[in-house]
Parts: structure tokens; sequence; C-alpha cells
């Protein structure tokens, strides 16, 4: 993509289709996984499922890794979903412009109430 | 000169501006097309809801007393909001989560698998996705409200 001129110039298409479509999979993949993990601490536990549990398991600093990579993975899933759905019903420009813009806001905030709530256990 | 072999076909139908109520509802919507449709109101679902998930992740891990709160929250509910509300939009979450992850698995087996990518494939996997999903959502929407 460095050289985008003359006859090196690609003269169709924006090229992050393929760049979506692969990270919109590697990225469910990573929460399917976290899905599993978190479920098979919470069904092989002992004792009563309560707030020591469920903040252990949140507490070791593997899963805090694992669930900061899983927040940076939503974020980025959920632009790819979200875009998608806006490219393919809204059409007026200004309007998709301002509803990206919004996406973009939400999914910054809330991973970042994300991570602020991860690490204050 | 030859006459031609088949018959004059009736012009094919023209939809142009199709519209949403009159058009879309005489469509046949197979059931991976199902499936497909609500991938995405599942999904939209759930990023209009990220705030209410990250509350419950905030107030159920942040110490003893807010994770009551969350419990509270659920059973005798905040301010104006009662707690079945509460139950009925985890419920709604459950079955967008159970749905959005179901509908991705058998995605990820299509792009992996070239026997996953025939018309009865489609069919039976995208059944199989609405039933899981709905089972799924009875099963521990029935926990979420005490039924068992």
């Amino acid at each position: 993509m460095s050289v985008n001129y003359g006859s090196k110039r690609i003269v169709v298409g924006a090229h992050y289709g393929l760049r979506d479509w692969l990270s919109q999979r590697i990225t469910g993949a990573l929460m399917a996984l976290f899905t599993i993990i978190l479920l098979a601490q919470l069904i092989f536990s002992r004792g009563p499922i309560g707030y020591d549990l469920w903040a252990g398991i949140f507490a070791a600093q593997w899963m805090k890794v694992l669930t900061f990579s899983v927040i940076v993975a939503l974020l980025y899933h959920v632009w790819v979903g979200m875009r998608d759905v806006w490219m393919d019903y809204v059409q007026p420009v200004a309007i998709r412009l301002v509803l990206q813009v919004f996406t973009i806001v939400w999914l910054v905030g809330c991973a970042g109430w994300a991570i602020q709530v991860l690490w204050k256990i | 000169m030859t006459e031609l072999a088949t018959p004059p076909r009736p012009p094919r139908r023209e939809f142009r501006n199709i519209n949403a109520f009159t058009d879309l509802t005489t469509y046949r919507l197979p059931p991976a097309g199902i499936v497909s449709i609500l991938h995405r109101v599942s999904g939209v679902i759930m990023f209009l809801l990220m705030p209410f998930i990250i509350w419950m992740f905030d107030t159920s891990l942040s110490s003893d007393y807010s994770f009551a709160k969350f419990k509270a929250a659920f059973n005798t509910g905040i301010g104006f909001a009662p707690g079945w509300f509460f139950k009925l939009v985890a419920l709604a979450l459950i079955w967008a989560y159970l749905h959005h992850f179901i509908a991705g698995l058998r995605h990820l087996w299509m792009d992996v698998s070239h026997s996953a990518v025939t018309k009865e494939f489609g069919h039976s996997s995208a059944m199989f996705t609405l039933g899981a999903s709905i089972i799924l959502t009875l099963a521990l929407g029935a926990k979420l409200f005490g039924l068992y």
C-alpha cells in the first residue's frame, strides 16, 4: 500500500474487506474462548457463588490480562459490526457520519470504563 | 427461419424502491436468513445495552457492598425501576449473547470447513442455532425468575 500512484495505483475498492472479515473472526474466537474460560471457572467452583468467588476470578493477573485483551477485541469487533450496519441501512452521508462518530465515542467510553473497573479489583 | 425452441417467457417482475412493509413481507426468508438478521439484531442490542453490561460488571466486582447493591437491583429494584425490569433486560441480553455466540461459532465453522458450506448444512445449522439459543434462553430465564 506504500506505493499508490502510477501503474501501482489501486483504483477500486477500499481494500479493508479481508482485514475486517479476518479481524472480526479472530476477535470473535478470542471472546468465545474467554466465555468458555469464565463459565468453566464458575461451573467448576466449590461453594456458593458470591462476591469472593466472583471477584477472585478477576483478581488473578492472567485473568486481568485476558479480560483486557477481550475488551480491546470487543471494541474492534463491535466497531466493524456497527459500521457494517450503518453502511447497509443509512445512506445519507451526514447522518451516517454522525452515527459512526457516535459509535466510536460510545465504544471508546465503554472500553475505558470497563478497563477502569478491571484494575480496581 | 427456424422457430425459437423455447416459448417466450413471461416478463420478469421488476422490483424498484422495495417497500419495507408491502414488499419485504412477501419475501420467503429461510432459517439461515432469520439467523443472519437476528445476528445483527442481537449485536445491536448488546451494543446499545453496553453501559448496562459494564454497570453490572462494575457493581458486581467493585466491593462487597456494591455486590449487595447488584443483587438488590434484581430482587427489589433501584429507584423507579423494579427488579423484574432488570431481570427482563438481563434476559434480553442472555438471548442476544447466546444467539450471537452460537451464530458466530456457526460462521467460524463455515469458514474453516468446506463440507459446512452446503444448502443442507446451512439449513440444519440455522435451525440448530435458533433452537439452541431459544431453549437455553428459556432455561436460564426460568432460573433468573426463580422458577427452579
